[in-house]
C-alpha cells in the first residue's frame, strides 16, 4: 500500500478523468482487440473458400477450362479470373496504406494542406479498389458466374464481397474524417481519430495481401 | 462501431437529465443501471426457458406422452437450449461484468459508456426477435446447434419434402447474428476496460479473479462470434440466395457447418462456464477467511483453458467418422483441458481447507458449485475418449453431463454471485433463511433431475425424442426426474419470494457486509453513480483486506459525497435508436424468401442505423 501511495501523487479530478492504465486512450485498444476478432472472421471466410477450392460440381472456374451452363445449355468456357486488373487494384490498395501514413503525419504535425492531399489520395485509391471489384464482379456476371453458380463462384463471392465492404466501410470512415480535417476539425491534438481510421485501413489491406495470393494466384 | 468521439463539445449549459423514470432508463449510460437491466432481462428469458423445460419433462413424465406434438417438442428443446444458452446464463454473466468489472478494478464506468447501453439494447431486441417466432408460430426447431440439412430451406436429392421451408430457422440464423453483434460490442468494451480502468496500482496479477475471468471470456467471445457469424451468413445464405456451403447436391459438405459451428461453440462453454468459476473464487476466500489459494496458478489456468479450449471442438464430432488422427488429436487436447480444472478444484479446496468458514447462502452456492462441476467434469472426461464417445453420444448421458456443468456449474455459480453481490447492488440484505431453502431444493432438485439422466443414457434412451414406448426400462426415471424438475423450479420460486421480500424490506445492507476483500466493498451500498469519489490507490490483490487490518479490523462505514464536480458521461438515446437500426437491417432478411420488397426495407433501416451511429458518434459524451 505504502509503496504504491509513493509511486503515485494524489490526482487531480481533471487527471483522474483522462486516467488510463496503459496511458493509451482506450480506443486504440479498442480497434486493435476489433482487428484481432476481424481476423478470426476473415479466417474463417478464407478457410471455407480453401476447403471448397476444387470441389465445385461445373464452371467456371478461376484459371482452368471447364463446362459451364451458358444461354441454356452446357458449352466450354475458360477461367473467368482478370489477373492484371485485380494486380493494379492490390497495387493501388497497397499504395493507399502508404498514404494513408503521410496523411496521419502531417495531421500530427498541424500540416493541413498536406493531411487533405495525402487524405484525398487515400480515399480515391479506395474508392478506385471498390470500383474495380464492383466491374469484376458485374464482368462475371456476364460471363455466367452468379453468386449461387458453384461452390467457386460462392466461396469467391462471400470472401471478396466481405472484403469489399470493408473497405467500403473504410471509405466511408476516411471520407468522415477527411470532411472534418477540411472543416478544420482535426488538430494535431485530435490526430487518433484519423490514426484509429487508418489502423482499420492497414487492416483491411493486410488482409487483402492474404486473400490476393490465396486466390487469385494459387492455382 | 464508430464509438470514436470525433469532438469535444463543452455544453454552454449544463444539462439536467433525470435521475428516475423510465427515460432516465432508457437513456441510461451508467455501468450498474446496464448490468440491473441485463440481470432483469436475462433473468425473466431464464424463467421462459425453464418453463419450456417443464413442459418437456411434462410431455416425458411417461410413454407415449400426448401433451405435445413431434414438431412442438423440437421447438421446445431448440428454444430451451438457444434461451439458456444466449438470453440466460451469458446475459446474466454480462450483469456481472457490467456491475462489478468497473467496481473491481477501481474505475468509474466501462470504458464506452453508450456502447454498453448499445450492447444492451441489441441483445434485448435480438431476443424479443428471436421469441417472437412463438407468436407467428414458426419457432425455431433444428436444435440449438442448427445442424445443416436440418435446417435446409429446399429440397435435397431425392428427398421428397425441404427440411425446414418456413421462417423457424430464419429466425435463429437472424436472430443469432443479432445477439452476436451484441456480444462482441460488449466483449470489446469490457476487455479494454480491463486493460486501461484500472485504477492506480492495479497491476494485472492485482486484478480479482472474477475480473481475470471475466478478461479470458471477453477474448473467447471475441475470436468465437466471428466463425459463427461466418456460419450463419452462409446458412443464411444457402436457405435464402441458393448457394450450396451446407448443400450436398451442389457439392457443399453438410460437416463444415459442423466444424464451424463447433469452433464457436467449444469455447462457447468456456464463455459460459469461466464468469461462475470467477465468482466461486471471489465467495470461497471471504467466507473461508483466507485468501485465495494459488493466486498465480488460478489465473493461468484459466487462461489456459482459454487457449486449449479453440483446439477441442471436434469432440462434438467423434461420430461424424473423421479418422484415427483426429480422434486421437483431438481426445487428447480434450483430455488435457482437464489438467487446468483440475488445478483450479485443487485450489479451491486448498483454499477453503482450513479456513473459519461461514456457510451462507454464497458459499453454500459456491461449494455446491465446485462439487458439481466436478460430477460434469468426470463424465465429460469420459466422452473425451471416442469409444466410449460412440456410445454415450446423442444419448440422455450427454445431457447429464452438461447440465452438470452449466446448471451445476454456470447457474449455481451465478445464483451464489447473486446471494453474494445483492447487498452492494441494491443495498438490501436477502433473507438467509430463504436462501438456505433456495439452496438446498435447488441442490436436491437439481441432482434428482440431471443424476438420473446418466443411467437413462448409459440404457440407451436418445436425446431430442419428444417420447419413448413403455417397457424398455424408461418409465421410472423419467417420471423420477419431472417430479424432481418440478422442486428445482420451485426452488426458484423461493427465490422470487426472496427477492420480493428483500425488495420491500428495510435498506440495511452495509457497505461491506461479508468482510470481502476487494475494491467494490469499500464504498456505499449500492455505489453512486460515479463509483469512486477519488480513484483507489491499489497496492495488494486484496485491498480492502489491507485496509481493515490498517485500521485495526474495523472500518468506518464510507460516507456519500456529492461528486458535482466529477464528470460523469451524459445519458444518450442513439444507442438505443441504433439498436433498433441494427434489429431491422438484419431483421429485413426474414422476409427475403416472401416479400420482394424486404432490400428496400434493409436500405432504409441500413440509412437509419448509419445515421444513428453518425449522431452518436458526434454526441458530446460529457
Amino acid at each position: 500500500m505504502a509503496e504504491a501511495a509513493t509511486a503515485h501523487a494524489p490526482m487531480s479530478a481533471a487527471d483522474e478523468h483522462h486516467w488510463t492504465s496503459t496511458g493509451l486512450d482506450s480506443r486504440k485498444i479498442a480497434i486493435w482487440a476489433f482487428i484481432g476478432s476481424e481476423c478470426l472472421f476473415f479466417a474463417s471466410l478464407i478457410s471455407t473458400y480453401l476447403v471448397y477450392k476444387g470441389k465445385s460440381l461445373v464452371g467456371p472456374l478461376p484459371h482452368a477450362e471447364s463446362q459451364c451452363m451458358l444461354h441454356g445449355k452446357m458449352q466450354a468456357c475458360e477461367g473467368v479470373f482478370e489477373t492484371p486488373l485485380v494486380t493494379l487494384g492490390t497495387a493501388i490498395l497497397l499504395f493507399s496504406s502508404l498514404f494513408v501514413v503521410m496523411a496521419l503525419y502531417h495531421a500530427q504535425h498541424d500540416n493541413r494542406k498536406k493531411l487533405i492531399g495525402w487524405l484525398s489520395a487515400t480515399v480515391m485509391c479506395g474508392v478506385f479498389f471498390v470500383s474495380m471489384q464492383v466491374y469484376e464482379f458485374t464482368h462475371f456476371y456476364h460471363k455466367g458466374m452468379g453468386y449461387s453458380t458453384n461452390l467457386f463462384s460462392t466461396t469467391f463471392f462471400t470472401l471478396t464481397g466481405f472484403h469489399g465492404s470493408h473497405v467500403t466501410l473504410g471509405v466511408l470512415w476516411l471520407s468522415t474524417v477527411l470532411i472534418l480535417a477540411i472543416r478544420g476539425k482535426l488538430p494535431p491534438e485530435k490526430s487518433l481519430n484519423l490514426e484509429l481510421a487508418a489502423l482499420y485501413w492497414h487492416f483491411v489491406d493486410v488482409v487483402w495481401i492474404v486473400i490476393f495470393p490465396v486466390v487469385y494466384l494459387m492455382r | 462501431m464508430a464509438t470514436s468521439v470525433l469532438e469535444h463539445r463543452a455544453p454552454a449549459v449544463p444539462h439536467a437529465y433525470p435521475k428516475y423514470g423510465i427515460w432516465s432508463w432508457i437513456t441510461t449510460v451508467d455501468h450498474k443501471r446496464i448490468g440491473i437491466l441485463y440481470g432483469a432481462t436475462a433473468f425473466l428469458f431464464f424463467l421462459m426457458g425453464g418453463i419450456e423445460a417443464l413442459i418437456m419433462r411434462l410431455q416425458l413424465i411417461g410413454p407415449n406422452g400426448k401433451l405435445v406434438d413431434p414438431d412442438t417438442f423440437n421447438a421446445l428443446f431448440t428454444m430451451h437450449g438457444t434461451t439458456m444458452i444466449f438470453l440466460g446464463v451469458m446475459p446474466l454473466s454480462a450483469m456481472f461484468f457490467n456491475y462489478f468489472i468497473p467496481l473491481q478494478i477501481g474505475a468509474r464506468d466501462v470504458a464506452f459508456p453508450r456502447l454498453n447501453a448499445f450492447s444492451y439494447w441489441v441483445f434485448l431486441l435480438g431476443g424479443l426477435f428471436i421469441n417472437f417466432s412463438f407468436v407467428v408460430g414458426a419457432p425455431p426447431n433444428g436444435g440449438w446447434f442448427g445442424y445443416a440439412n436440418l435446417t435446409s430451406s429446399r429440397i435435397i436429392g431425392a428427398t421428397a419434402a425441404a427440411p425446414s421451408p418456413g421462417m423457424n430457422i430464419d429466425f435463429w440464423v437472424i436472430g443469432l447474428q443479432i445477439l452476436g453483434i451484441a456480444s462482441i460490442a460488449a466483449a470489446l468494451n469490457f476487455f479494454v476496460t480491463i486493460i486501461n480502468m484500472r485504477a492506480p496500482g492495479m497491476k494485472m496479477l492485482r486484478m480479482p479473479m472474477f475480473v481475470w475471468m471475466s478478461l479470458v471470456v471477453q477474448v473467447l467471445l471475441l475470436l468465437a462470434f466471428p466463425v459463427i457469424t461466418v456460419a450463419l451468413v452462409m446458412l443464411m445464405m444457402d436457405r435464402n440466395f441458393g448457394t450450396s456451403f451446407f448443400m450436398p447436391d451442389g457439392g457443399g459438405d453438410p460437416i463444415m457447418w459442423q466444424h464451424l459451428f463447433w469452433i464457436f461453440g467449444h469455447p462457447e462453454v468456456y464463455i459460459l462456464i469461466l464468469p461462475a468459476f470467477g465468482i466461486t473464487s471471489e465467495i470461497l476466500p471471504v467466507f473461508s477467511r483466507k485468501p485465495l489459494f494459488g493466486y498465480t496458478a488460478m489465473v493461468f489456468s484459466g487462461v489456459f483453458i482459454g487457449f486449449v479450449g479453440f483446439g477441442v471442438w471436434s469432440h462434438h464430432m467423434f461420430s461424424t467418422g473423421m479418422g484415427p488422427f483426429a480422434d486421437t488429436f483431438f481426445s487428447l487436447t480434450t483430455m488435457v483441458i482437464a489438467i487446468p480444472t483440475g488445478v483450479k478444484i485443487f485450489n479451491w479446496i486448498g483454499t477453503v481447507w482450513g479456513g473459519s468458514i461461514r456457510f451462507t447462502t454464497a458459499m453454500c452456492m459456491a461449494l455446491a458449485m465446485v462439487g458439481l462441476f466436478i460430477v460434469g467434469g468426470l463424465s465429460g472426461v469420459m466422452h473425451a475418449s471416442p469409444p466410449a464417445d460412440l456410445q454415450q453420444t446423442d444419448t440422455y448421458f450427454i445431457v447429464a453431463h452438461f447440465h452438470y456443468v452449466l446448471f451445476g456449474g454456470a447457474i449455481f455459480g451465478l445464483t451464489g454471485g447473486a446471494y453474494y453481490w445483492w447487498p452492494k447492488m441494491f443495498g438490501r440484505m436477502l433473507d438467509e433463511g430463504l436462501g438456505k431453502a433456495h439452496f438446498w431444493l435447488m441442490f436436491i432438485g437439481m441432482n434428482a433431475t440431471f443424476f438420473p439422466m446418466h443411467i437413462l443414457g448409459l440404457n440407451g434412451m436418445p436425446r431430442r425424442v419428444y417420447t419413448y414406448p413403455a417397457g424398455l426400462g424408461f418409465e421410472f426415471w423419467n417420471k423420477f426426474e419431472t417430479i424432481a424438475a418440478f422442486l428445482l423450479a420451485f426452488s426458484f420460486l423461493i427465490f422470487i419470494v426472496n427477492i420480493i421480500k428483500t425488495w420491500f424490506g428495510p435498506a440495511n445492507a452495509p457497505a461491506d457486509p461479508w468482510h470481502g476483500a476487494t475494491l467494490e466493498w469499500s464504498i456505499p451500498s449500492p455505489p453512486q453513480e460515479f463509483n469512486f469519489p477519488k480513484l483507489p490507490l491499489v497496492g495488494s490483490s486484496m485491498p480492502q483486506w489491507d485496509a481493515r487490518r490498517a485500521a485495526g479490523g474495523h472500518l468506518p462505514e464510507p460516507v456519500k459525497v456529492s461528486g458535482d464536480d466529477i464528470p460523469m458521461p451524459n445519458p444518450s438515446y442513439w444507442p438505443l435508436l441504433a439498436a433498433v437500426g441494427v434489429n431491422l437491417t438484419l431483421g429485413s432478411l426474414l422476409f427475403v424468401r416472401i416479400w420482394p420488397h424486404w432490400w428496400q426495407m434493409m436500405i432504409a433501416s441500413a440509412l437509419f442505423m448509419i445515421t444513428s451511429v453518425y449522431k452518436w458518434a458526434f454526441e458530446p459524451p460529457h
